[in-house]
């Protein structure tokens, strides 16, 4: 993998929280005040445009610039969320200019960690950690069995579906959602609906490199 | 169940624009307080940055107007920094506000404590403070509607905000250095209490639809300020009810000794009219004496709204001859103006 997956991957999103923006949306406008979809949509056109002006780097500061471009683009939680979350995946990769399954393992676990430590959300609290999380081990677990690359990303976005629709009975522990209480409960979280659509478009990425 | 259908009836161009023409308009109509700052999306009081004085910039989401735009001059805020309807700003926008404010005696982030909110300035600090910009951030969370337990996102902050930027605005004023103004922030957020009521939810002009539908004759409980439903719903009954709910709320969680003097913010969520606001005091004023609490001042009107949201919030602030002191100092901003 090098950087030209982490440019389709970012294009992969892009294209697929744009097409699920309304959804986002209306999602948001039952347990928080409905602009989690435009947010989102706003912030991965503006990645995708920086991403075409700096062609030429490796794929660990594309993400870095990727990172960065949320933070400054998408407001709300899932800015700085997202945002340090891919930062700090960029810097597991270092200037290399190519990267292997472990080390995709080791850049979506750096931004699991940035995420919980920033949002101090933990699993169960009906936030992207429920997607992120279970994404996160069954990759690690897959790769470290030796699954062939494609499977094992195929299984972490299946595992990151399964925890975005986990999230329809839990009552919200952080966040907007929080102060609905118990209303918050049997509505899928939006945060976690991106999360899973984001883990998807990496599978589609790794899945269409030759 | 009837449910309303909304066909968004707004003033708007495109949609995507409305905060930066909103703010050009605010900036031409009061060209003598502030300026906009199109490039940084900041509004700047027209004098910063004033040296020597302790700067109070704040920010968040556009939707609540005048706040906190609206706040920006003399005895209140330096900075406001919007983001989009209902959107944390980001904290590229707090840090040119931090350095156009900054007279070198230090800058106070006013943070309502909103998970996106909380975020984005935290990163700014961090930020202010690798340029050696001396900053200290106060979380307001004055909302009682929310338990602020392990199992929320804590309290939000509502109506303590504006009566927050107004005292410790004076405060900064009159020449406080930063220990001082930072610890009037606190002690205001420390001393007042909210709770708001919601007769119908709001558009936001980018989805064009209402964030969530009020069966009729029922009405929301517990909401804040961005349009999301509120803790529980009740049937809409007569104001003296409604207000009995309300004053209750804020006094059994404020806790004000008796003879206490307070001040009574009912504030209007933006699709309230005046006559109605005006009936909501009364009956505030009618409870809080019974209860043995004396509200020496107050504000009425719609200063933290949430578009068109028909509702209302009660903020009560338990004042000291300070607090009051500095209440009542003048300020001259596009929404709050008095003593000059």
């Amino acid at each position: 993998m090098d950087a030209a997956t982490i440019t389709s991957w970012m294009r992969e999103i892009e294209t697929s929280v744009r097409a699920e923006r309304d959804h986002l949306v209306q999602l948001d406008a039952a347990i928080g005040d409905a602009d989690h979809g435009i947010n989102m949509n706003r912030g991965f056109e503006a990645v995708v445009q920086a991403l075409n002006a700096d062609a030429g780097s490796p794929p660990g500061r594309l993400l870095i610039i990727a990172g960065r471009t949320l933070v400054s683009t998408v407001g709300g939680a899932s800015g700085p969320l997202w945002g340090s979350a891919l930062r700090a995946g960029g810097r597991v990769l270092g200037d290399q200019t190519t990267f292997e399954a472990a080390q995709l393992a080791e850049v979506l676990a750096a931004a699991l960690a940035s995420v919980k430590d920033l949002g101090t959300a933990a699993l169960g609290d009906k936030t992207m950690v429920d997607a992120l999380e279970p994404a996160v081990e069954t990759l690690k677990a897959q790769i470290a069995d030796a699954v062939p690359l494609p499977k094992a990303v195929e299984a972490a976005a299946e595992a990151a579906e399964a925890g975005m629709r986990g999230t329809i009975p839990l009552q919200a522990r952080k966040g907007r959602a929080s102060y609905l209480g118990e209303r918050s409960v049997g509505h899928q979280d939006p945060g976690a609906t991106s999360t899973a659509l984001i883990i998807r478009a990496l599978q589609r990425a790794v899945s269409s490199e030759p | 169940m009837a449910v309303e259908t909304h066909q968004m009836r707004k003033f708007l161009n495109d949609p995507a624009a409305v905060v930066k023409e909103s703010l050009a308009g605010l900036a031409a109509a009061h060209s003598d307080l502030l300026r906009y700052d199109v490039e940084n999306q900041i509004v700047v009081r027209k004098d910063a940055p004033k040296k020597g004085k302790v700067a109070l910039i704040s920010g968040g989401g556009s939707g609540h107007e005048p706040m906190h735009g609206g706040f920006v001059g003399l005895g209140m805020l330096d900075a406001a920094c919007p983001g989009e309807v209902f959107t944390s700003p980001v904290p590229g926008q707090m840090l040119a506000a931090t350095k156009a404010v900054d007279g070198g005696a230090g800058v106070i982030h006013i943070v309502k404590n909103y998970t996106g909110d909380v975020l984005n300035f935290k990163l700014a600090a961090e930020d202010a403070a690798d340029e050696g910009i001396k900053v200290t951030s106060v979380v307001i969370d004055d909302d009682v509607a929310v338990q602020d337990s392990l199992y929320t996102a804590g309290r939000r902050g509502v109506g303590a905000t504006v009566l927050a930027e107004k005292i410790a605005g004076a405060a900064a004023e009159a020449g406080g250095d930063l220990a001082r103004v930072t610890d009037i922030v606190k002690r205001v957020n420390e001393r007042s209490r909210s709770f708001g009521v919601a007769l119908s939810s709001c558009v936001p002009p980018a989805s064009g639809k209402a964030i969530f539908e009020l069966p009729e004759g029922q009405i929301e409980l517990g909401v804040g300020i961005h349009g999301e439903p509120g803790r529980r719903r009740a049937p809409l009954g007569l104001a003296s009810e409604v207000v009995d709910v309300m004053v209750e709320a804020v006094i059994s969680d404020l806790k004000p000794k008796h003879g206490s003097k307070v001040l009574a913010f009912v504030n209007g969520m933006g699709g309230t009219p005046l006559l109605e606001l005006y009936l909501v005091y009364g009956e505030v004023d009618r409870k809080l004496r019974k209860a043995g609490v004396e509200p020496v001042r107050n504000l009425v009107g719609s200063y933290i709204t949430s578009l068109e949201m028909a509702g209302a919030s009660l903020t009560l602030l338990e004042l000291d001859d300070e607090l009051i002191s500095l209440w009542d100092a003048r300020v001259h901003t596009a929404a709050l103006r008095w003593g000059v």
